[in-house]
């Protein structure tokens, strides 16, 4: 610790931290474009100069390291004077063209010129205009008004891991472009927005739609993965404008992927259903929520009267609130039914009962950048958590990752050891890894697994397996690591014998000394386990009678009646057309949805118009367990109702006891309380498989911008070459100097 | 859209050339062979008179680097050219000490006599003008470049002559 004084205040700082950050730290203003915290030093707009008592020349203060003693003035005459010939530079050529720019108002060239520029130029040459790039449908450009700071390029070559834009060309006819007419194709492309300090880059679905300040903002959180991005929703006159990130260093850091920026399109540009429907002689009319929800009931009552409980069943789509999902499985166990699931995509539900209380990653969100060692397995984190991949990617600069996928997965990150195998040998090789670290565990540290892991039926098990180079390598890439994590990725829970990798890669977590978790999909499975929308447990973990069907089996044997909750099996199931058979055939089925061009429209009976994820109050709980709640940011259109009010009142109607909630807070609450008396009731376990079958298969992966309804219908991310399938696969390496902040 | 139709560096060079680029990449560690990128442009524009898209590509596939890095270098430095040229590359130092002995007069004689102001190609593709800055032989202004060979202490005259000369 060093101890300097800016602007008369003595401070405190860490040797080697530039001045602007220790000035950040102390609520000290330095005007700047190019410094932003999460992306390396480039130093060249110029904006933070500094006065430093004993240097003659003003030192800009992004990339002017303190030293013991440094005094320090950012508002000196001399300071003031630097940043505003800056400032006049930069104005040279940037358009006065606020009063229909996006930025305006909320412009950081805009604040600054207000307190440093002048009122006239001095300058009456021709400003230069530069042609504008097509960088897809997600982001609007207007490069004119670009100053050249370059976060946009450092963005995509530090943080996002692809250099899709560059400085091309050179002084005076530098421009930043792609250079090819090229699409921005990056999962996380949206984030160049943020960081564009001025309106070269905006938001091109919500242009032109509001100013700044107009718009409220409210918070809320992102339904499309279990990292659960914190978002500002910004709001005008009840419609979402747009949507950016809300700083949390413990989830988001301050990105946001695109599919949580952009989603909230389908909000609006979707057909929402905006009545509750009712299908009558094969006719769907519209009818009121009294006369639905009565239908409902009574055919929901019916079928337990005739074909008894086991025959009404309940999907909910796992971005769901945690409040949906404990209300709907309140309303099938009151009827005496315990077939509710939301785990869609799973297809190997065998070890499900030794499983822990929630799915989890076993490593903060925010540690994955901390990693030595990882072995990913049958992750494509890019696709499925891109924020994860982020963090990731950050590990890679002191940590090594190694990968074992079923197919040639393109990460933005760099692989120490990359396993492609199929399915048939897909166990075999984690087996191999398993062998290798079981042989060279000495007695004393497999004593200590003898009771959690059944290490004679292990060493049975391994027997046959032969270890091969890449095997040892991974091993000893987790051994070596001090932190090390094994996490499993969709294509490892979605495989045919998901459950033999899990304990696999169990026993490669424990004997290896690393964490183990994985990441589930949807972005509230976790809230889902602990609400009780799982078959084979109550809320918090609690023993039910008897178990009842998961999704797969639901949906294989056809049931008489179905419940569904914000979900289009037909899209969605693992067994997506054995799903719309049975629904097909199903006597009564009722779903919950916020479109009306809903699939349930071909095979429901009455279809009821819900919220959408921004239109409800409630909570999503992230694969670290953190419970988020938020409220709603805006009222849902026509007479859609929250799911968790259209489920309170069906479960009055069914005469269920204790169903009088005021608010989404009462069932958060009671859902918190079970959770209290959970205690240690729920062990996962660990059981050794019998036998390394070779008669997998694997799903095919879902696009991940078709996982849930909203992603379906946002207009702009189903035009992005993502969701079409059309990017460049194939990243290049990027340079190892400098590509990722703070490597090596 | 995948890369796989793109023709490699292999495809595209002479096999002297892709022998000099192995030289080149050869002299840096393999995790930074990008750093051979300056002259490995050089020997493939030696070879085309120019760089196309394809060939920055290809370039950059050669040195696992992205696409648009090669295309910033392509763009910042001058000696690359990103269109046809003509037989001769006339570079015509304008820096100071050039345009204090008189390089403004010669860059207008090519305009009176060629037609072309730099950056310019004549129509009969014999020579493009280039507007350099200092090329290091301030001693013998005003100078200009033909190919890699310097001409200093020019006039109107001289040059007109070294141009019948190309002729």
């Amino acid at each position: 610790m060093v101890s300097v004084e800016i602007d008369g205040k003595k401070v405190e700082a860490e040797q080697g931290s530039m001045i602007i950050e220790v000035a950040d730290a102390n609520g000290i203003t330095i005007p700047r474009f190019c410094y932003h915290k999460k992306l390396s030093i480039a130093a060249n707009c110029r904006m933070c100069l500094v006065e430093v008592d004993g240097v003659k020349k003003p030192l800009p203060a992004c990339a002017t390291p303190i030293s013991d003693g440094m005094v320090v003035k950012t508002q000196s005459d001399f300071a003031q004077q630097s940043q505003k010939s800056v400032m006049e530079f930069l104005l040279i050529n940037h358009p006065l063209d606020c009063p229909i720019c996006d930025q305006g108002g909320e412009c950081e060239l805009q604040d600054v010129a207000l307190e440093y520029g002048n009122d006239v130029s001095r300058f009456s040459e021709k400003k230069r205009a530069v042609v504008d790039e097509d960088l897809g449908p997600l982001i609007e450009t207007e490069m004119t008004r670009c100053i050249h700071c370059t976060r946009c390029v450092r963005f995509g070559r530090e943080v996002a891991g692809i250099r899709e834009l560059g400085a091309v060309g050179r002084g005076e006819h530098m421009e930043i472009s792609t250079f090819i007419e090229q699409s921005v194709d990056s999962e996380v492309s949206g984030n160049i927005i943020d960081l564009c300090p001025v309106g070269a880059l905006t938001a091109k679905p919500s242009r032109y739609q509001a100013r700044s300040w107009e718009m409220a903002q409210r918070d809320s959180v992102s339904p499309h993965d279990c990292i659960g991005a914190n978002l500002h929703v910004h709001t005008l006159r009840n419609r979402v404008i747009r949507v950016v990130p809300k700083d949390n260093e413990a989830v988001n850091e301050v990105w946001l992927a695109d599919r949580d920026r952009y989603s909230y399109e389908a909000l609006e540009k979707s057909e929402r259903l905006l009545k509750p429907m009712l299908k009558h002689n094969g006719e769907w009319k519209e009818v009121d929520w009294e006369t639905a929800l009565e239908r409902t009931a009574s055919k929901l009552n019916m079928t337990v009267q005739t074909d008894g409980a086991e025959q009404v069943a309940a999907i909910a789509h796992p971005s769901s609130t945690t409040e949906e999902m404990y209300l709907l499985q309140k309303v099938m166990r009151g009827l005496g039914s315990n077939n509710i699931d939301h785990r869609l995509r799973v297809t190997d539900f065998d070890w499900q009962k030794f499983e822990p209380l929630h799915p989890e990653l076993g490593v903060d969100l925010s540690d994955l950048e901390n990693l030595d060692a990882c072995l990913l397995i049958g992750a494509n984190l890019r696709k499925e958590q891109p924020l994860a991949s982020l963090r990731v990617r950050k590990a890679t600069r002191y940590g090594d990752i190694a990968s074992i996928s079923l197919y040639p997965v393109y990460h933005n990150f760099d692989l120490k050891h990359e396993i492609i195998t199929d399915a048939e040998t897909w166990l075999g090789q984690l087996a191999g890894i398993t062998k290798y670290l079981y042989q060279h565990q000495n007695d004393s540290a497999k004593a200590q697994w003898a009771d959690a892991m059944d290490l004679e039926g292990l060493e049975k098990l391994l027997e046959p397996i032969t270890i091969r180079d890449e095997h040892r390598e991974i091993a000893e890439m987790l051994l070596k690591g001090e932190k090390s994590s094994i996490i499993l990725g969709a294509s490892a829970l979605e495989f045919s014998y998901a459950g033999h990798i899990r304990l696999l890669a169990k026993a490669i977590a424990n004997l290896s000394g690393s964490s183990y978790g994985f990441f589930p999909m949807g972005g509230n499975s976790v809230g889902a386990y602990l609400a009780g929308a799982i078959p084979h447990r109550g809320p918090a973990g609690a023993d039910v009678e008897q178990d009842g069907q998961h999704a797969k089996d639901l949906f294989e044997h056809g049931k008489q009646a179905y419940v569904l909750l914000k979900t289009e099996p037909g899209k969605e199931s693992v067994i997506a057309d054995k799903a719309r058979e049975s629904l097909e055939n199903a006597d009564f089925v009722v779903s919950m949805t916020c479109h009306a061009d809903d699939e349930a429209f071909e095979y429901a009976d009455v279809i009821l118009p819900v919220a959408s994820f921004l239109e409800t109050s409630g909570s999503y709980v992230n694969v670290n367990g953190a419970w988020q709640d938020f409220a709603a940011a805006v009222n849902a259109p026509g007479e859609a109702k929250p799911a968790w009010k259209v489920l309170r009142v069906l479960g009055n109607l069914l005469n269920l006891k204790n169903f009088d909630y005021v608010s989404a807070e009462d069932v958060r609450k009671e859902v918190k309380g079970r959770l209290s008396a959970v205690g240690d009731r729920i062990k996962p376990k660990w059981q050794c498989p019998e036998s390394l079958p070779r008669d997998g298969f694997s799903p095919r992966p879902t696009n991940m911008y078709q996982i849930d309804g909203w992603l379906r219908r946002a207009p702009s991310l189903q035009d992005t070459a993502l969701a079409k399938g059309r990017e460049i696969l194939k990243r290049p390496r990027l340079s190892p100097f400098h590509n990722i902040v703070g490597g090596v | 859209m995948t890369d796989s139709s793109a023709k490699t560096l292999q495809d595209l060079l002479s096999g002297k050339g892709i022998e000099q680029v192995d030289v080149w990449v050869g002299k840096y560690p393999e995790e930074r062979k990008r750093a051979a990128i300056i002259p490995i442009m050089s020997i493939v524009q030696e070879e085309y008179g120019y760089l196309t898209q394809e060939l920055m590509d290809a370039v950059a596939d050669y040195l696992t680097c992205p696409k648009i890095a090669a295309y910033e270098v392509a763009t910042f430095y001058s000696m690359f050219r990103l269109k046809k040229a003509g037989k001769y590359v006339i570079s015509l130092c304008t820096n100071v000490s050039c345009m204090l002995a008189g390089s403004g007069d010669i860059q207008k004689w090519f305009k009176d006599e060629l037609g072309i102001e730099p950056g310019e190609t004549t129509e009969d593709g014999v020579f493009t003008l280039k507007e350099v800055e200092c090329m290091a032989a301030c001693g013998g202004a005003p100078m200009l470049e033909v190919d890699k060979k310097y001409h200093e202490n020019l006039d109107v005259d001289k040059v007109a002559n070294l141009i019948r000369e190309l002729k």
